[in-house]
């Protein structure tokens, strides 16, 4: 085949950054990859304390803002399990994100009937007894949710899911003698820990707030490493028999259970896990703001989940905590903020119109890059590194050969 | 996320290209003519087998890690899979009319039939996909009842699709491991504490996997996308996944469709490996030339009921048979 036919058919081996960058990474032995990844986590750990001038937010604080979009990423990563790797489209998470809120509240919150934390529990204790109990809860409720649920497909199972994430919101709202209704449940406890002449409530305290080492930096660290634990243990499922079968359910359900694949079990774990992900970012949301109302958990709420799944893109675990990232950081950026590169702006007003601008995303996204702005490359096979490295050689040695014979025309 | 399936009559003369038996020389220009323009450059590229895999440059010990070790009831030769008296009705539409045969282990059985006569119905009813109104199907001792779809390719019986449904996001060599995961146990708590059950069983995974595609004749595309394979792989592709699940009877469903006639001969080599290597096959097909050649015994539908049945030679002599694929001449029913 001659250069002519190539030019003929328009696609020339070329490499975007992304690829680039995967090749690069892939080249890297184990120990060269934690001796980047962990000193690039450390960066990302320390920015709220570096507070690098144009990325800090003017309107809130940096740490906080973090704080959240720790929480919303550790959200991500779970919708990502459920949407993403499973392809059940679920639009009730925040259902999830709710149960494990409330579930520290009503164990820890003065305001709780169920409170434990006058009797055998001590408020310092509560926050940290209360947190895998959530968990446990709301990976129950995805069981409770799943099992008759799964056996819908498509938009069926969305429509359900919606009602779910309502149902949650209008219990909450609507048990009064349990949740206090629409005032709340509030001084719910937190973990105390380094309490000192300066900070007498210890660092995870609401009252600690002079920045930059408050508590937002702090609920970011643990948001951090509640994140290395998620991840670590949902890359382990990717690639096993798990995530292989998520994802040919995914791509064809019927050719999937036809192949031997248990498809209903394999729904109801992508469920189960990602409810019990997003009972532990509810668990850490309640006990970093200590306060939880219902209608932080409305609907809306889900979609903007599901938005930073999309953005990042579905069944990257990386990309949807970048996605998860842009939806909590760029509203926070515009906040407050009154000139952008000399241009005068009204930021208050940007941020307050930030559904519409994501609404936009979205559906620019859907015309030019349908699979996000960093789509997944999956790998499935625990022991298929040589098998990438045989490929990564083959693809090295012939983009080479492309770009000689491109510089050569 | 769908398929979209290749057309044919395209996918016949671009397969062509790509089944020969020399190793393919990877150059600018054979991957410039591969390149989609979604999908990363890692997922594009042929590999080499001799690189990765060694030890699957002999063909008798690719041969031999595919060969099932499974336990199988049924005698050589003895009726494997037995269909009795089964009636399958869709509303008033009677598909399959109380239709008898047996699948003999270690032969390769054709099922023909012109089109609409009730083949893909009776392998659906077969796999699970639909439940007979009356009759049954006895499986390797078991009657294959109110078995679950997944479960009944656990107890042995693998397939292939008319229209090609392999899961095109994944490599061909994940297609192939999915098949090997139906025997396999690891569920969630042992992926994620990876336990020594898990490890042994992805280790597994990726040695049938390989061999498996090397069997077929595709092991260099094993890092490469489904979607992206030509059409003649992907049909290859199948045959492997379905045998990736180690099935004492293995159920090919028009296998040559859009083939040409090298790629019809060189399917029929491979299904021939396929039961010389132990596994018992049936095959669905149209095309006589291709059934007359492989198959050991026939068996002819019409209309939803069996009209023959027997030896390659004595069926395409049968009257009954003639009329069906060719009509009765007008003088002949007057």
């Amino acid at each position: 085949m001659s250069t002519d036919t190539v030019d003929a058919v328009h696609v020339a081996p070329h490499l975007g950054v992304g690829d680039r960058l995967r090749l690069w990474w892939d080249s890297l032995s184990r120990p060269a990859q934690w001796g980047f990844g962990v000193p690039a986590l450390v960066l990302l750990a320390l920015l709220p304390v570096l507070r690098p001038p144009v990325l800090t937010t003017v309107g809130t604080d940096f740490g906080g803002v973090m704080a959240q979009f720790g929480m919303y990423a550790l959200l991500a990563i779970g919708l990502n399990v459920v949407v993403g790797q499973a392809g059940l489209l679920d639009l009730g998470y925040v259902g999830f994100y709710a149960i494990g809120a409330y579930t520290v509240g009503l164990i820890t919150s003065t305001d709780s009937p169920w409170n434990q934390t006058d009797e055998w529990l001590p408020q310092s204790w509560g926050w940290v007894v209360a947190l895998p109990l959530a968990v446990a809860i709301t990976a129950v409720s995805g069981l409770i949710l799943g099992s008759p649920t799964l056996r819908l497909r498509g938009d069926y199972l969305a429509i359900v899911t919606l009602g779910f994430g309502e149902i949650v919101r209008l219990l909450a709202d609507n048990l009064k003698t349990l949740t206090n209704g629409g005032r709340g449940l509030s001084q719910i406890a937190y973990p105390v820990v380094g309490t000192s002449e300066t900070r007498p409530t210890g660092v995870f305290s609401a009252g600690n707030a002079q920045p930059p080492w408050n508590a937002g930096l702090f609920w970011y660290w643990l948001a951090l490493v509640a994140i290395v634990v998620v991840l670590l243990v949902v890359g382990n499922l990717e690639r096993s028999r798990v995530g292989r079968a998520w994802v040919a359910i995914r791509e064809d359900e019927d050719a999937a259970e036809i192949m031997g694949v248990p498809t209903f079990t394999f729904k109801l774990w992508a469920f189960l896990i990602g409810a019990a992900i997003g009972g532990l970012g509810g668990a850490l949301y309640a006990g970093q703001v200590q306060f939880v109302i219902p209608t932080t958990f409305n609907v809306i709420n889900s979609m903007l989940f599901l938005c930073a799944v999309v953005i990042g893109g579905q069944g990257n675990k990386l990309g949807v905590i970048l996605g998860a990232f842009i939806i909590v950081y760029l509203p926070n950026f515009f906040l407050g903020r009154t000139s952008l590169l000399g241009i005068p702006i009204d930021g208050n007003e940007i941020a307050n119109y930030k559904y519409l601008f994501f609404g936009l995303a979205l559906m620019a996204l859907m015309i030019f890059r349908p699979q996000g702005l960093f789509p997944a490359r999956q790998k499935l096979l625990t022991y298929g590194r040589s098998m990438y490295q045989a490929a990564r050689r083959v693809a090295l040695a012939v983009t080479g050969d492309a770009e000689q014979s491109e510089g050569a025309r | 996320m769908s398929t979209i399936p290749p057309d044919p009559a395209a996918g016949a003369e671009h397969g062509d290209q790509h089944l020969g038996t020399e190793e393919q020389v990877v150059t600018a220009d054979t991957v410039a003519e591969e390149f989609l323009p979604d999908g990363g450059v890692l997922e594009e590229v042929a590999v080499d087998v001799a690189d990765i895999a060694p030890e699957l440059a002999d063909e008798e010990a690719v041969a031999h890690i595919v060969a099932t070790e499974r336990e199988i009831e049924t005698e050589v030769g003895a009726p494997l899979l037995q269909l009795e008296e089964v009636t399958v009705r869709f509303g008033g539409l009677v598909a399959l009319d109380s239709v008898s045969f047996e699948i003999r282990r270690g032969e390769i059985l054709g099922l023909i039939g012109p089109n609409g006569a009730g083949k893909t119905t009776c392998f659906n009813a077969m796999t699970g996909v639909y439940r007979p109104a009356s009759g049954r199907v006895v499986f390797d001792g078991h009657p294959l009842g109110n078995i679950k779809r997944n479960e009944i390719t656990r107890l042995g019986i693998a397939r292939t699709f008319q229209n090609i449904r392999l899961f095109s996001d994944m490599t061909a060599l994940e297609n192939v491991v999915v098949g090997t995961d139906a025997r396999h146990r690891t569920s969630v708590p042992g992926a994620i504490f990876r336990t020594p059950r898990h490890r042994a069983e992805e280790r597994d995974a990726l040695e049938r996997g390989m061999a498996l595609l090397e069997f077929v004749g595709i092991g260099r595309r094993a890092t490469q996308k489904a979607r992206n394979l030509p059409y003649g792989d992907q049909r290859r592709l199948e045959i492997a996944r379905a045998l990736a699940t180690e099935p004492k009877l293995l159920c090919l469903d028009e296998p040559a469709a859009g083939f040409n006639p090298a790629e019809k001969q060189q399917l029929m080599d491979l299904i021939r490996k396929i039961r010389d290597d132990g596994y018992t096959v049936l095959l669905i097909e149209h095309d006589m030339r291709l059934v007359m050649g492989v198959t050991d015994r026939v068996v002819v539908l019409e209309f939803g009921k069996k009209i023959a049945q027997g030896l390659p030679s004595q069926v395409s002599a049968d009257p009954a048979v003639i009329a069906a694929y060719l009509g009765v001449p007008d003088d002949a029913s007057a």
